[in-house]
């Protein structure tokens, strides 16, 4: 038994099955982001163990397809097992063996980094300065307790959260919150729009709204907006329904037992520890056209923990790393006057380099050796 | 015979060689300098180029050819070179002579809803089933092509339909000849050179009157008309120009600020000069339109002679391009091909029955692809000092650069296995990418300046460069995949053996044809291996630098790994014994589809940061019918072995 076990791990009928199968969903995940949109392809084809269908109807979900983790977890339990089984010391197979562990490490190296890794970014105006960068689709319900004069108590709950729908108790504040709606993805207006419905909410601004649920968003360039309606519950009784959204840039206020709280649904903030200062950012264009030439952002990096005070210019292709985030050029503002930095915290950036050179030497190698041997034996023949 | 032979490869060389000898050599001018006009630099695009590559790409955009045919010949009359407007000439005409070039039938509708719909099914002329209008015949319904043009502008462009397409096209087509046409004067112009000097000499007066009604006091009121009058005619030209014609007054300062004719006249009311380039270009206008030969050749040596001190650099970049739209070298390239393509085709052939014949046209392709590889090797390192990039920048040089490395390629596997394949694959791979190139020129600008992205000699040259040797020899593995099975089924060539012959005149040892196709095949594929594999991941490594992320899952870099995969997969089945010779070649041929879907079917599905164009007859040649043959193709070669007569017991 282990034997059959051990012969169908290390075989190469495994192999080029596996590059079949991933060579397959490739394809099938790059046609399926025409209609899913490339971030919704990522997650269900190349970041998911398997592919599912779900009927029209019921909430089935039938896996159909191995997906990208199934077959890069099988393609790296393949190459380890087949190195262990058939590795000969010697120079003959230094170039495989090469080869392999650079495509292991890129593996692994991907494994790493859709785990570990965290995108954000940070908006900041010509002038202005930051030290925190947002989530570009992850929302959280930000709860200020403003009652203190020196400081403000922030309390966060994730999106995700709000979406069972049940009542959230948290131990720093002296109420619990009701959800009582919640939209994952969601239009909200002040306008007179007779498509929307009103928004029925007994306190803050949200009754002079009108809102819709809205399917969610596949196109790159748009995201979802959430929106709720929350309650927040005192012993004594309710505070009121209150409307939250992605959209509404100002915070809902109540008072409850003489502290003043502001609630809002923000993006999900990454505090640094320390900020950036834009010191003036610039889109040139060539000569006569609108055709862009160069974005670039002039920050000053502030650190007051190790009293770093620097000036870097950030551009296409030249990003900053700090502190182990890195700050790429991402976006600017329609009137050039302010910038957005795409911030990556990925620990394990640098592996696909060493996986780079790895597998080029090895394959030079490889060949190279297949070449001179071809050559030898036309020169005796 | 036997020195026939011999001589027959040099015969065709030197034939060949001679035509590109005389393509490349300075031609002289005609009476009007009409050359040496093509070569003054302008600037357009963001980048200067003469004079001759605004003429020809503007051409191409709305004509889809860089000449005018000036006869009809019908197209069985090959051999008979119709007259042609060249490009610069029909700027000349176009910016000077409009009420002759208004004659010129360059507008190309091939949408029947769109003819009929304008009701233009009786008028314009018919060339291989295209219908070409001029100006003339299109001004009644101008209103209408910008009216239906507008709106076909306001559906984004992934979603517009053919016709609408057609719409966008024809009317972007009109907007830029009435652009080019108000270039250097105003339409309607006949003495340029007279307009400048009343302008000028109407300019004190004019000022005082303007500055004089401005603060109140009693003003001069024809004379502010008069002027008015003047700066009112210019302002279309400041409007409407298309290339900046006028260099900066201060090229120190800032080179880049070129300014048109129109908006430099109007900048003399600051200044209160006139730039001399306005004068050089106004007494060329003059000269043109008068037919004066002698006064225009004076003006643009004089134009020249006033150039070449402060904007050396520009002037001879403008030379340079113009020369290189001048030999065309990827269009001889692509005839040299195709004549090298038949020749290793009847050396295959005869081989074996009559290798003496053989061996002779063997030869000559050889050396035909030889020659076309350095005409298509000067073309490729031309255009990359014209633009001072490594060889791929965009779709177009991508698809010269795959036929220039499967030229490479089929180089060295006709020097180490002399049987013609090797030149037949090259020549194949030269005439096809060129062709594609061709036809991808179409758009216009094949030299365009780089999105800020882009904008990085050292990737350019690293990821894009070996990505794309990694295409070519995928696609040189594919060919002879096809080679293989064409060859076994349809002749017994497969089975010849290889070798020199012994002293009894009989080939020994196992090597055929079909053993040598089996190794061509494995090597390449291992090269493509290696080059797709390390050109995906430094495309990983640039993605990192410039968006933070190495892998995205975007379809371009999925293109990229699509071909990699299956380069691996090859090698494993090949290694493990589940396929054999047959199996190999037909996974090499299914190579070529995941190839050409990287290469052009990613682009086409209008996803991703990487979609650079969208192209619909390219979208009906990939998929209705590049795909098929290939499936097809590799059916044939999981016929029964009896059916393959180079296989079949004798």
């Amino acid at each position: 038994m282990l034997d059959r076990l051990v012969r169908f791990f290390t075989s190469l009928k495994l192999t080029v099955v596996l590059l079949a199968l991933g060579t397959v969903l490739v394809f099938w995940g790059t046609i399926a982001q025409a209609s899913l949109g490339l971030y919704k392809a990522q997650n269900e084809f190349f970041r998911s163990f398997f592919v599912f269908w779900q009927p029209a109807s019921g909430g089935w979900r039938i896996p159909i397809y191995p997906g990208g983790y199934m077959i890069g977890g099988l393609l790296l339990i393949n190459l380890f097992a087949a190195h262990i089984r058939y590795y000969q010391p010697g120079k003959r197979k230094i170039g495989v063996a090469l080869i392999h562990l650079g495509v292991v490490l890129l593996l692994v190296g991907q494994f790493l980094t859709d785990y570990l890794s965290t995108e954000s970014s940070m908006h900041i105006r010509n002038g202005g300065t930051k030290n925190y960068s947002e989530a570009d689709r992850d929302f959280e319900l930000a709860i200020t307790d403003t009652s203190e004069a020196e400081l403000d108590t922030v309390v966060t709950i994730p999106a995700r959260r709000l979406v069972k729908l049940d009542e959230i108790a948290v131990p720093k504040l002296p109420f619990t919150l009701r959800v009582k709606k919640f939209f994952p993805n969601s239009v909200v207006t002040d306008q007179p729009a007779p498509m929307l419905d009103p928004v029925n909410t007994t306190a803050g601004f949200g009754g002079n709204f009108r809102w819709k649920e809205l399917p969610h968003e596949t196109t790159m360039s748009s995201r979802d907006t959430p929106a709720g309606i929350v309650e927040p519950v005192t012993p004594q009784g309710s505070l009121g329904t209150f409307l939250v959204s992605g959209l509404l840039t100002h915070p809902q206020e109540f008072v409850h037992d003489g502290r003043k709280f502001l609630m809002q649904l923000r993006p999900v903030r990454y505090y640094k520890p320390f900020s950036l200062h834009l010191v003036e950012f610039r889109h040139d264009k060539y000569a006569g056209t609108d055709i862009p030439k160069n974005f670039s952002s002039r920050v000053r990096v502030e650190n007051a923990g190790n009293g770093d005070s620097r000036e870097v210019l950030i551009k296409m292709n030249t990003p900053l790393r700090y502190a182990g985030d890195t700050f790429y050029q991402a976006s600017f503002d329609p009137d050039n006057q302010g910038t957005v930095l795409q911030v990556v915290h990925n620990p394990s950036w640098l592996t696909p380099y060493f996986s780079c050179v790895l597998v080029s030497i090895g394959l030079l190698i490889q060949f190279l050796t297949h070449l001179f041997r071809f050559a030898a034996k036309r020169k005796t023949a | 015979m036997k020195t026939l032979f011999k001589l027959i490869p040099w015969f065709f060389l030197a034939l060949f060689a001679t035509e590109i000898i005389v393509v490349m050599l300075p031609k002289k001018d005609g009476a009007l300098h009409t050359r040496e006009f093509g070569r003054l630099p302008v600037l357009l695009g963001g980048r200067i180029q003469p004079f001759d590559s605004v003429a020809r790409n503007t051409l191409l955009q709305i004509r889809s050819t860089g000449d005018v045919p000036l006869e009809q010949v019908p197209s069985w009359k090959f051999w008979h070179h119709p007259k042609k407007l060249k490009s610069t000439d029909w700027l000349l005409e176009a910016m000077f002579k409009p009420e002759v070039a208004d004659t010129r039938p360059i507008f190309l509708i091939h949408h029947p809803d769109l003819i009929s719909e304008l009701k233009l099914g009786e008028k314009g002329v018919e060339k291989s089933g295209l219908r070409y209008y001029t100006f003339h015949e299109l001004e009644p319904v101008l209103r209408e092509i910008n009216d239906q043009g507008n709106k076909a502008h306001a559906v984004e462009e992934a979603h517009q339909t053919t016709y609408q397409k057609q719409v966008a096209k024809l009317s972007n087509a009109v907007a830029l000849y009435q652009r080019i046409k108000n270039s250097l004067q105003p339409e309607g112009t006949h003495d340029l050179t007279r307009l400048v000097a009343d302008y000028q000499s109407a300019l004190p007066a004019g000022l005082a009157a303007f500055r004089a009604q401005q603060n109140g006091e009693k003003a001069d009121a024809v004379a502010l008309k008069k002027f008015t009058d003047l700066a009112g005619q210019f302002e279309n030209v400041a409007n409407y120009a298309y290339p900046l014609t006028i260099p900066p007054a201060n090229p120190e300062e800032n080179r880049n600020a070129w300014a048109n004719l129109g908006t430099s006249l109007l900048a003399s009311i600051q200044s209160g000069e006139i730039h001399p380039a306005v004068n050089f270009f106004a007494r060329m206008a003059t000269a043109y339109g008068h037919d004066d030969a002698a006064e225009f050749n004076s003006a643009v040596a004089g134009y020249k002679t006033w150039l070449a001190p402060k904007f050396d650099k520009e002037v001879s970049k403008g030379r340079a391009e113009f020369y290189f739209n001048d030999v065309k070298a990827f269009l001889h390239a692509t005839i040299i091909y195709i004549f090298a393509l038949l020749l290793a085709a009847g050396a295959l052939a005869t081989y074996g029955l009559w290798p003496g014949f053989s061996e002779s046209l063997r030869r000559s392709a050889f050396y035909l692809i030889a020659l076309a590889f350095v005409v298509h090797t000067f073309g490729i390192i031309f255009r990359m000092v014209l633009e001072g990039r490594p060889p791929v920048t965009n779709l177009y040089s991508s698809a010269i650069f795959i036929g220039w490395g499967a030229c490479v390629l089929g180089l060295v596997l006709e020097r180490v296995y002399r049987i013609g394949l090797g030149s037949a694959v090259a020549g194949m791979a030269g005439f096809v990418t060129l062709l594609i190139a061709h036809n991808l020129a179409l758009g216009g600008d094949t030299m365009e300046m780089l999105r800020a992205v882009l904008d990085t000699n050292f990737w350019l040259a690293t990821h894009v460069v070996t990505v794309t040797i990694g295409y070519a020899s995928t696609f040189v593995a594919g060919m002879l995949a096809i080679a293989y099975v064409l060859l076994g089924i349809f002749t017994p060539i497969l089975s010849t053996p290889l070798g020199k012959p012994d002293a009894a005149g009989k080939i020994t040892g196992d090597l055929n044809i079909g053993k040598a196709l089996v190794r061509m095949v494995y090597g390449i594929v291992c090269f493509a291996t290696l080059f797709s594999f390390v050109g995906t991941v430094l495309g990983g490594i640039w993605a990192d630098q410039s968006w933070g992320r190495f892998w995205g899952w975007d379809p371009k870099e999925n293109g990229a790994l699509l071909i990699v995969l299956w380069n691996a997969l090859i090698l494993h089945a090949r290694w493990g014994g589940l396929v054999r010779e047959r199996g190999l070649m037909n996974l090499a041929i299914f190579g070529n589809i995941i190839t050409a879907f990287s290469w052009f079917g990613v682009n086409m599905l209008g996803i991703g940061l990487h979609s650079y164009g969208f192209m619909e007859a390219g979208f009906v040649w990939l998929y209705y019918i590049f795909m098929p043959a290939q499936v097809a193709l590799i059916l044939l070669g999981l016929l029964p072995l009896n059916w393959w007569r180079s296989f079949r017991e004798a």
